[in-house]
């Protein structure tokens, strides 16, 4: 029951937020301090989601650092999670 | 017809060299929902409702630690404000269209297919092929998404631990997260939340994340106004 609620809960957030400004009256603006601070969310909140696993787990940072360094260059996801991986086992294998 | 648009067709192939990314994606995020406990038949009914991977990855993470609905859907919220950022900026593009047409683009919003959209209108917001362009790109993305999470749920826990696959979804948030960093408030607002989900590794509920946003929109701001 709990996990139905949940996912009745994320759908409706999730598609709000996606067709907020599509179905408001046009002219309808955000307060220019909210919008200022919405620019900096998807850097913080997507970057919190990786960085526990990453920083505090000590086996696993040289193979992040390898991931963040190919992301940085190329931008490419694929190309992040196979050279991260790659690096895992071999930093595994090499300790 | 939409479909007979010549840029629906000029949607479809701009995905192609994004599906790489997404498929993994999908893949992931398949398998998280599986592994934390949340039946197949719901995680593939959530994949369809939500269509958004990081959020479903971060709340399969909460609901494996028992974490309380509210605060699921409060870090849904959160991870998924980008989409009200999207969403202001699509109205520029279709703020005229009916009510059907728009409903339809906010469900198909997704990262790439915003970044798609704009790459190829932001210099030409009078193009008619705005609508086939973005339903190209948005159902091929829609598709690949759904088909690579029934495939991560199919496999679910058949994948041996030893590969350790569980770090793929950290990998493609290190993914999506570096092409944000644009400038240097962008780049202090992602240093900032680290550092601040480290240190309040212990704070309970998992309401770290919501801290880590806090302290990273503040960084950023901070950051901005200096300069």
């Amino acid at each position: 029951m709990t996990l139905w609620l949940t996912l009745l809960g994320m759908a409706l957030v999730t598609f709000a937020l996606r067709a907020a400004f599509l179905v408001l009256p046009p002219g309808t603006e955000l307060p220019a301090f909210f919008k200022r601070a919405l620019r900096y969310v998807p850097a913080a909140v997507l970057t919190a989601i990786w960085a526990p696993e990453v920083l505090v787990q000590n086996e696993q940072l040289p193979a992040g650092v390898v991931a963040i360094a190919v992301a940085w260059r190329w931008r490419m996801t694929f190309a992040t999670i196979i050279a991260g991986l790659l690096a895992l086992h071999l930093f595994a294998w090499l300790i | 017809m939409w479909f007979r648009d010549p840029a629906f067709a000029a949607g479809v192939r701009a995905t192609l060299p994004v599906l790489l990314g997404i498929i993994p994606f999908g893949v992931i995020t398949g398998v998280a929902m599986v592994a934390s406990g949340i039946p197949p038949l719901v995680a593939m009914l959530m994949s369809v409702l939500v269509f958004a991977g990081a959020s479903m990855v971060a709340s399969a993470q909460l609901l494996a630690s028992n974490a309380p609905a509210l605060l699921v859907v409060l870090t849904t919220l959160i991870i998924n404000l980008r989409f009200m950022m999207y969403s202001a900026s699509l109205r520029l593009h279709f703020a005229d269209a009916p009510l059907g047409r728009r409903l339809a683009v906010a469900y198909l919003t997704a990262d790439n297919v915003y970044g798609l959209m704009l790459g190829r209108f932001a210099e030409h917001p009078g193009d008619p092929g705005k609508y086939p362009y973005f339903l190209g790109a948005g159902l091929v993305v829609w598709a690949a998404w759904q088909a690579a999470v029934l495939g991560g749920i199919l496999i679910g826990a058949g994948v041996p631990a030893q590969w350790r696959l569980e770090f793929a979804a950290p990998l493609a948030f290190i993914a999506i997260s570096i092409p944000f960093l644009r400038d240097r408030a962008s780049v202090a607002a992602a240093v900032a939340a680290g550092v601040a989900i480290v240190l309040c590794q212990d704070v309970p509920l998992k309401l770290n994340i919501l801290i880590a946003a806090a302290a990273g929109i503040a960084a950023g701001l901070v950051v901005e106004k200096r300069k």
